[in-house]
């Protein structure tokens, strides 16, 4: 048991930050620039692609012994792109505001690379609960990346946070919106597309930053180990 | 006596980037003057705002960098980068366009790509296309010449204008804006544009009084003045003629194509090039050392390529001028263009020319 508590440790750790499939793998780019105007699209987006690679990374789990390895791409499509109509028809019913300002996003969820990346490279190798895991680690990782990059963008263009929430929670989340200052003018940078991708490297710039301090400081902790490159000690 | 063994070419006088970057400087002293003459002392202000800004973020990415602050403000990069923005805007612009522009022109376009000399982009020019898209309504706030003003405004109401939008006898700028018959006037390149586009010919266009003399009142002279500024750079050999003749014969070969083909629908070539900020591209923009080609014939495609874009852009583009976006594209190209144009290395045979 204690194997199984320290596999979903280093599950965590992979999907959250160290193999951060936005800001490591960079898989996802396309919703992942495209529609963090706000927090409210990314955590749309982002709750939907979590879903989805959870049903995926388990059911192409339970299915891993089953189909041939030479199709098996073909099936994991297939299955993502049942979970995404699953979502998008869901999306459609009860958020109705949000699934109109994600627009084309939600259905291409399907080529999200990110989701079929964990179908092969983890789901169809390992257990269902495993993947489960790794499913909601992944997407907590990249929905984390996709909050943060549509916060920057929200505040920097025009001054809030959570605008329009109500469009994905519900009338009473209208209360979340927050205004932190008032612009005569939008940031319109901000908002458009080179925005995002200016935004994206800063926060890959960041991640990067703070490896380099731990190490640093890692380093530092564990001392100065010498490397004998002269003969070899008996 | 120093004996100094460098490698060819072998200049007689070689200038230091700080000198040349200084030299550039003081060529655009003309225009600016010309420019706070004629279309009020705003630009003064703006100046000041920009300098300071690059001079505080240069300082700052340097700290952050852990390199030394001095000899890298010493190198007047910062301030041309300063300069260049500051007469690129409208005058009587708000104070924190120039600062947002600068600080972006400094710490994302330069600074983060490596410092001086490994910039892709002209940062001045990327910090104005940066400052237009985002911010459309502050950036084409341009006045027409203190001439047609309603008011005039003295250096102290510079101040006030371009910190708090209104003089320090209470005009706004919009009223500024508009001229002694109570209509708003824009620059030539934008009166010609609106006028075309509503179905009048250039000849009717040509009567407003934005026009006076060739290419619009004041502009001809603030070409004329960069025109001499660029010359005296020529002169001194601090740019290459290449890529300016190049900018300028690009323009006037598609401009004059044009015109002569329907000289009513299209600007003459005088007014596309002495209107705008041709001069001042064609000068002080394009030649930028870091970003421009570096092969000879190279800057001459580089040059015709500026020329031809900011032809198209004027004639079929969204915006009056399309400078900033001309040289972006071009300095995109400049990798292409060098791979092909190099030149062929002493003792090696051309390509192709046996096999």
């Amino acid at each position: 048991m204690s194997d199984n508590s320290a596999s979903i440790r280093e599950l965590t750790v992979q999907g959250l930050w160290r193999n951060n499939p936005g800001l490591v793998q960079l898989l996802g780019l396309c919703p992942l620039l495209a529609v963090t105007g706000t927090v409210t699209n990314a955590l749309g987006l982002g709750f939907a692609t979590l879903l989805v690679l959870l049903g995926s990374n388990v059911v192409v789990s339970m299915v891993r012994n089953v189909i041939p390895s030479e199709i098996r791409i073909p099936v994991f499509v297939l299955i993502i792109a049942s979970f995404v109509t699953v979502i998008q028809l869901l999306m459609n019913a009860y958020t109705f505001g949000l699934y109109q300002s994600l627009g084309i996003f939600i259905p291409l969820i399907v080529t999200n690379c990110a989701i079929i990346g964990r179908a092969e490279a983890f789901a169809s190798k390992n257990a269902v609960l495993p993947s489960a895991v790794d499913a909601i680690m992944m997407g907590l990782g990249f929905m984390l990346v996709l909050i943060a990059l549509g916060a920057m963008r929200e505040i920097l263009g025009q001054g809030t946070l959570f605008d329009g929430a109500d469009l994905l929670l519900g009338d009473w989340a209208s209360a979340l919106r927050i205004e932190l200052f008032t612009l005569d003018t939008q940031f319109l940078l901000a908002m458009l597309p080179p925005g995002a991708f200016i935004g994206m490297g800063l926060l890959i710039a960041l991640k990067n930053l703070i490896d380099a301090k731990l190490q640093q400081r890692q380093g530092a902790a564990a001392g100065i180990s010498r490397a004998r490159v002269t003969g070899t000690v008996q | 006596m120093s004996f100094k063994i460098t490698s060819s070419p072998h200049n007689r006088i070689s200038r230091s980037t700080s000198e040349i970057m200084l030299l550039v400087v003081l060529a655009c002293i003309p225009g600016i003057a010309v420019q706070a003459v004629l279309f009020g002392y705003g630009v003064l202000v703006q100046l000041l705002l920009a300098i300071s800004t690059a001079w505080l973020a240069e300082a700052l990415i340097m700290r952050l960098r852990a390199k030394k602050v001095l000899p890298r403000l010493k190198d007047h990069s910062a301030l041309l980068t300063g300069v260049l923005l500051a007469i690129s805007i409208p005058p009587y612009a708000p104070w924190w366009l120039i600062v947002i522009g600068t600080l972006f022109a400094i710490i994302i376009v330069k600074q983060l790509y490596g410092g001086l000399g490994n910039n892709l982009f002209n940062p001045a020019m990327a910090a104005y296309v940066v400052l237009l898209i985002s911010f459309p309504l502050q950036m084409t706030q341009w006045l027409p010449s203190v001439s047609l003003q309603p008011e005039s405004l003295h250096l102290l109401d510079a101040f006030c204008a371009v910190f708090s939008q209104y003089s320090c006898s209470g005009f706004s700028i919009s009223q500024l804006q508009t001229g002694i018959d109570g209509i708003s006037m824009a620059t030539p390149l934008d009166t010609i544009r609106t006028d075309l586009a509503a179905g009048r010919t250039l000849t009717e266009s040509l009567q407003s009084p934005v026009f006076y003399g060739i290419a619009g009142a004041g502009w001809l002279w603030v070409n004329l003045a960069y025109l001499a500024g660029g010359l005296l750079l020529l002169k001194l050999r601090v740019i290459g003629w290449r890529i300016p003749a190049a900018v300028l014969g690009g323009l006037f070969v598609c401009s004059l194509l044009s015109w002569l083909a329907a000289a009513d629908t299209n600007p003459s070539p005088m007014l596309q090039l002495f209107s705008g900020a041709t001069m001042l591209a064609a000068f002080f923009i394009a030649t930028d050392p870091v970003s421009a080609s570096t092969t000879n014939n190279g800057r001459i495609v580089y040059g015709v390529l500026i020329g031809f874009i900011i032809y198209i852009i004027r004639k079929y583009g969204g915006y009056p001028d399309g400078v900033a976006f001309a040289v972006l594209l071009a300095n995109m190209a400049v990798p292409l263009i060098d791979y092909y144009t190099r030149p062929r290395t002493y003792g090696h045979k051309a390509k192709g020319a046996e096999k």
